[in-house]
């Protein structure tokens, strides 16, 4: 029988991030919430802080809209336009933008920053409770996916915020 | 039952809808008619090497050495900008997974409330406020996602493409937010090697017929002259055209797509809300933002999960339903739109009216809706594999 909380070890993030595969496969999928984008500000990369309805029983607000907000701000990170990217778009357009051959961009090192950090969420908060976020960049960027477990061992006592039959409209 | 084993791995571009080609093993993207690009190819290469061929040795024995170097600098630079163009991703917006479509799906159901029998259901629109103006966002029954701003589907790639600029055939790609710098810079560089060669064309035809040396000149050399001539002159029209066109956009921040529609002009029309009122400012942004990654994983490896549940699609036997994922158990069969009769129930896939290819129609008897991308031969032998 296995628990919903993967064994904490202090272990390398190999081993972290192998326990939170066995979530999934342990644990089954009850429901998927989706935090779609915040265009307020215009096209740049921002996700909406509101807390949805199907979270309030799994996790407390505050923690819900610290990750969205860190999100946010990493993304506000690597879209800055100011001296380092025209320096960096300057630099690229001289040498023909071969440089990105050798040379990662901004972009992309926050993005990799973003990655450890939703990592290191799932791993501390999320998976705890029975969620987990999957990374933007794997859905285009369009929405956060947070996926809602449920315990197999644990069938019947849901915290009734599982939907099993997805045809029934709300 | 004999089971076909496939081991090779399979990478994520080759199971992706829409309408690209892929080269490299995924790292090339660009559309699949690209006749045009290498009629463009030809006519700069062609071009170029004449010059270099016929022009660059007089040119650089009598007037300047740095003549054909710069030459070839700037010819470096407009195939660098417009291989970069071609072969890179436009800034593909991925289709929505069955989960996210059916989320949306609910989340319009509920917006729309219920909708008398006979009656059709109101369009499709999201209104968001930018920049404390209303933009209304359209929802993409190809893709099942409610478009970004500035967002638009290209019918030739049958992609979303983010900030989408326009279709060129001459690149043979979309033109969007990841390459407009590129599409650009090559325009650009483009007039100015047009110009460059047409000037010295001139200079050439000139200097040979008004010799400042003893040496004759050979009038069997400049019909290459003309020839290149001719193709500077028409190029020069259409490029240099073009680029103060896009110059006018970029300082404007507007996409050829938005000024084609006139978004943004008209009296009763929204202002251009991503526009910073700053000719500067907006040419920043464009040229000089940050360089976008792509949201489109080409070289991934699929996943196990993944494949299987895109052979559950598959329309044979019954026994694929042990490949059921367990991951998608809460998958919904999806919910009819606006244009298929309120009294069906269907369980296929609705082909929107815009999507061209073909899809899959699934028997009533399998739950999962399939994913975007047509079968293929290779998922349904890997299913025959799967069923153990």
């Amino acid at each position: 029988m296995q628990g919903l909380v993967p064994t904490a070890t202090d272990g390398n993030m190999a081993t972290e991030f192998h326990n939170l595969q066995e979530l999934r496969h342990s644990a089954s999928l009850a429901n998927k919430v989706f935090i779609q984008r915040d265009y307020s500000e215009g096209t740049t990369c921002k996700f909406q802080t509101k807390f949805p309805s199907e979270l309030e029983s799994r996790i407390e607000r505050t923690l819900f809209e610290d990750t969205v907000k860190t999100l946010n701000n990493y993304y506000a990170e690597a879209e800055k336009i100011g001296g380092q990217s025209y320096l960096e778009g300057c630099l690229a357009c001289a040498t023909a933008y071969l440089i990105f051959l050798c040379m990662e961009t901004r972009y992309e090192k926050v993005l990799k920053k973003i990655a450890k950090y939703i990592q290191e969420q799932n791993e501390k908060i999320y998976a705890p409770r029975g969620l987990l976020i999957t990374d933007p960049i794997e859905r285009g960027m369009r929405v956060i996916e947070i996926s809602i477990y449920e315990d197999r061992g644990s069938s019947g006592s849901s915290s009734g915020s599982s939907s099993v039959s997805g045809s029934t409209a709300r | 039952m004999s089971a076909v084993m496939i081991t090779r791995k399979v990478r994520k571009w080759e199971k992706l809808p829409g309408k690209n080609t892929f080269c490299c093993d995924g790292r090339v993207m660009m559309a699949r008619q690209k006749g045009v690009f290498y009629l463009t190819l030809f006519l700069i290469i062609g071009t170029c090497s004449l010059f270099f061929a016929f022009e660059c040795p007089y040119l650089a024995v009598h007037l300047s050495p740095a003549i054909p170097v710069f030459a070839a600098l700037l010819f470096l630079f407009v195939m660098a900008m417009l291989l970069r163009t071609s072969f890179s991703d436009p800034g593909v917006l991925p289709r929505a997974l069955p989960e996210e479509a059916t989320f949306i799906e609910m989340e319009i159901e509920a917006a729309n409330g219920n909708v008398p029998a006979g009656q059709r259901p109101p369009p499709r629109i999201r209104n968001v406020q930018i920049n404390n103006q209303i933009v209304k966002l359209k929802y993409c029954y190809t893709c099942k996602i409610f478009r970004p701003p500035r967002a638009s589907h290209c019918s030739i790639c049958d992609n979303c493409v983010d900030r989408f600029d326009h279709h060129c055939p001459w690149v043979g790609n979309c033109v969007g937010k990841r390459n407009y710098r590129y599409f650009y810079l090559f325009t650009l560089s483009l007039s100015l090697l047009t110009i460059y060669i047409f000037t010295f064309d001139i200079v050439h035809v000139v200097m040979r017929e008004y010799p400042v040396s003893h040496l004759c000149s050979q009038k069997e050399q400049t019909g290459f002259t003309v020839l290149e001539v001719l193709v500077c002159f028409f190029t020069l029209w259409s490029v240099v055209g073009l680029t103060g066109f896009h110059t006018y956009l970029i300082s404007l921040n507007q996409t050829t797509n938005e000024d084609i529609k006139g978004s943004w002009s008209g009296k009763n029309r929204v202002q251009n809300p991503y526009s910073h009122k700053n000719i500067i400012k907006n040419c920043c942004e464009v040229l000089c933002g940050p360089t976008y990654p792509s949201v489109l994983d080409r070289r991934g490896l699929m996943q196990d999960d993944s494949l299987v549940s895109a052979t559950c699609a598959a329309p044979s036997s019954s026994s694929s339903s042990n490949a059921t994922p367990q991951t998608t158990k809460t998958t919904a069969p999806l919910i009819p739109n606006e244009h298929t009769p309120d009294d069906a129930k269907p369980s296929i896939a609705a082909s929107a009216e815009k999507s061209p290819s073909p899809k899959e129609e699934l028997p009533p008897a399998l739950k999962l809706p399939p994913l975007a991308s047509p079968e293929t031969d290779a998922e349904t032998s890997i299913a025959k594999d799967k069923t153990h």
